[in-house]
């Protein structure tokens, strides 16, 4: 299948079909199945969002691809190394920031950067551009003289990513890089993953958020239950549920059951007054809801266009037991609204 | 570069770090320095009339009761300041910090090598510095040769070695710091059963030889020999055997419980 093979010639020199690849991930812990078989393929240069609620196996799924532990069974490759069989060279590509903060406490930001430097074997004089470098990027040039301890959670955050860049790893792994943040802050973070990619690094991102998926990934898995539920771009996954909808609202009995009868294909609220009426939201079908309600004669009180988002795909999802088949979007499925 | 060359370059990149921490924090390390200067005050000030009448068949002074308790109280303080090592690997473990470490291209044990070498130094400093107010409350050395001194500093080292690698252990399969703390205390308490303060045969029968054989007491008796002339019969091979199957244990112990998955 070489057509759908990303070029990755910045790693290790030579091609090599993904950044990142699993087959049949599988974990557990005891009679807990955290994983339950993770296929991925994360081509090179794109950012890739594990989506999931707390304990579908998000973390889990960074802890085996960075090396930190072992799955059951299954394969998985990062940089064109095994994570099993050649866990050096994936840590040699690879820069790690985990959901908690990974910076030493005890000393300033700065001595953090030039630890990081010292165990990457960067000189002396390396050492110090890159950490000068990457504290001015990351708005930390006033604070690096202060222990990483005092630092706020926005700063440490921070930080971390900064002390992760050291040594300019190719794949970048962000466990949850935006929980526990302020807005200003994580829009922050959001440029600062935007920089990152625009720099032709590889990001696997988790998050619980979807909007954050939406606006950061080239790509997204939703992960429930150990078990990818379903996996593409944002625009494929909001088109796996039929979501979309217009929404009439009336404030006299009366004249929301006059548009009951004009508008024959709805869902009806007899108790909120509202009107549900399919539709993708598209010009056409707007007027066509518009000119029968002028035909009738009636003025609604409120008209509001719904297009499904990522909430109704994630929901719709994780919702059920049965997940859908990834890119299968010709199964309908009822939207939990 | 060869994977000797990396470990020492990554040993000794986590040791200016664990002793950048020492500097930064001094008073983590006063604190431990604490026990044993009080101890050697208190046991020679307020007991030492006492205390002095039952060693050398009574009669001995002061300075011959000071020149009993150093040895006792320079492997206290070897094990004040490894709880201190206990403390900081749990820290570590405990921290986000390690996990980053575990996915960076780096020798593996450099972590724990860089603490076990900045454990041995700071035991050794700590030594010094009690030692030194020993002497200035009128510890001397009965006519020990260079070559003795060389082999107590030697046996200081080999005993701080040991201890730091039983202690990194109980970091390491603590919970937090506070339980590390509390895990290693056995190796402040352990002195105070042997003979640092009082003769073994002065305690009672039953008690005697847990007293006697346990760690702290041939490596105490050792160092008695070297530096005042008493005898030290098979206290010298105990206490090396001792070192060296505690330093094998505990690194044995730490290496299983860091080669784990962590949770």
């Amino acid at each position: 299948m070489p057509s759908s093979v990303m070029p990755t010639s910045r790693i290790d020199g030579r091609q090599s079909p993904a950044a990142v690849s699993t087959a049949g991930l599988r974990k557990s812990y005891g009679d807990k199945t955290v994983l339950n078989g993770i296929d991925l393929h994360i081509p090179a240069g794109s950012v890739f969002a594990l989506l999931g609620p707390n304990g579908a196996g998000k973390t889990t799924t960074v802890h085996i691809l960075s090396t930190l532990i072992a799955a059951d069974s299954g394969r998985a490759q990062v940089a064109g190394h095994d994570v099993a069989t050649s866990p050096d060279g994936v840590r040699a590509a690879i820069g790690v920031t985990g959901q908690f903060s990974a910076v030493d406490g005890l000393i300033t930001g700065e001595e953090n950067m030039l630890l990081m430097a010292d165990l990457h074997h960067l000189s002396k004089r390396e050492a110090r551009r890159t950490t000068a470098e990457l504290l001015e990027r990351f708005d930390l040039v006033e604070a690096a003289n202060k222990p990483a301890s005092s630092y706020s959670g926005g700063m440490k955050r921070r930080l971390d990513i900064a002390m992760t860049l050291v040594g300019d790893p190719r794949i970048i792994f962000l466990d949850e890089p935006t929980t526990g943040l302020d807005p200003r802050s994580r829009h922050n973070m959001w440029q600062i993953i935007r920089e990152l990619v625009s720099d032709g690094v590889t990001v696997l991102l988790t998050t619980q958020y979807l909007q954050e998926a939406d606006e950061l990934a080239d790509r997204i898995a939703v992960l429930h239950e150990g078990r990818i539920a379903a996996e593409g771009t944002a625009d494929e996954l909001k088109r796996l549920i039929p979501g979309g909808h217009v929404r009439l609202r009336f404030c006299d009995p009366s004249t929301y059951r006059c548009a009951a009868d004009a508008i024959r294909e709805v869902t009806r609220d007899d108790e909120a007054l509202s009107l549900q009426i399919p539709s993708d939201g598209s010009q056409r079908e707007l007027r066509s809801i518009l000119d029968r309600l002028d035909r009738a004669g009636i003025e609604a009180d409120e008209l509001t266009v719904h297009t499904p988002d990522l909430d109704d795909v994630f929901f719709a999802l994780t919702g059920s037991n049965q997940p859908n088949q990834p890119n299968q979007p010709n199964q309908p499925k009822e939207a939990v609204r | 570069m060869s994977s000797l060359a990396l470990a020492v370059r990554d040993a000794s990149t986590m040791l200016r770090r664990n002793l950048l921490h020492a500097r930064r924090y001094p008073s983590l390390t006063l604190n431990l320095l604490l026990t044993p200067v009080v101890l050697l005050l208190l046991f020679v000030y307020i007991f030492g009339d006492v205390m002095s009448a039952g060693i050398g068949g009574g009669g001995a002074d002061r300075s011959a009761y000071i020149a009993y308790l150093v040895p006792g109280i320079a492997l206290m303080t070897i094990g004040g300041t490894v709880v201190g090592t206990a403390v900081s690997v749990s820290n570590d473990m405990t921290e986000g910090i390690m996990a980053r470490f575990r996915t960076m291209a780096i020798h593996r044990g450099s972590v724990l090598i860089g603490h076990v070498v900045g454990s041995v130094l700071q035991s050794v400093m700590s030594v010094v510095i009690v030692g030194a107010v020993a002497v200035a409350i009128g510890f001397r050395s009965t006519d020990a040769t260079a070559l003795e001194w060389l082999a107590a500093f030697g046996l200081l080292a080999l005993v701080a070695l040991a201890l730091t690698w039983i202690a990194v252990g109980m970091g390491m399969v603590s919970p937090n710091a506070e339980a590390a703390g509390n895990n290693a205390l056995p190796l402040i308490v352990l002195p105070l059963i042997s003979s640092a303060f009082v003769p073994v045969d002065a305690m009672p029968g039953w008690f005697q030889p847990i007293a006697e054989y346990q760690p702290f007491t041939p490596a105490i008796e050792t160092l008695r020999g070297l530096l005042l002339g008493s005898e030290i019969g098979h206290n010298g091979w105990l206490a090396i055997v001792w070192c060296l199957a505690l330093s094998a244990l505990g690194y044995l112990w730490s290496k299983a419980v860091f080669n784990r998955d962590p949770k």
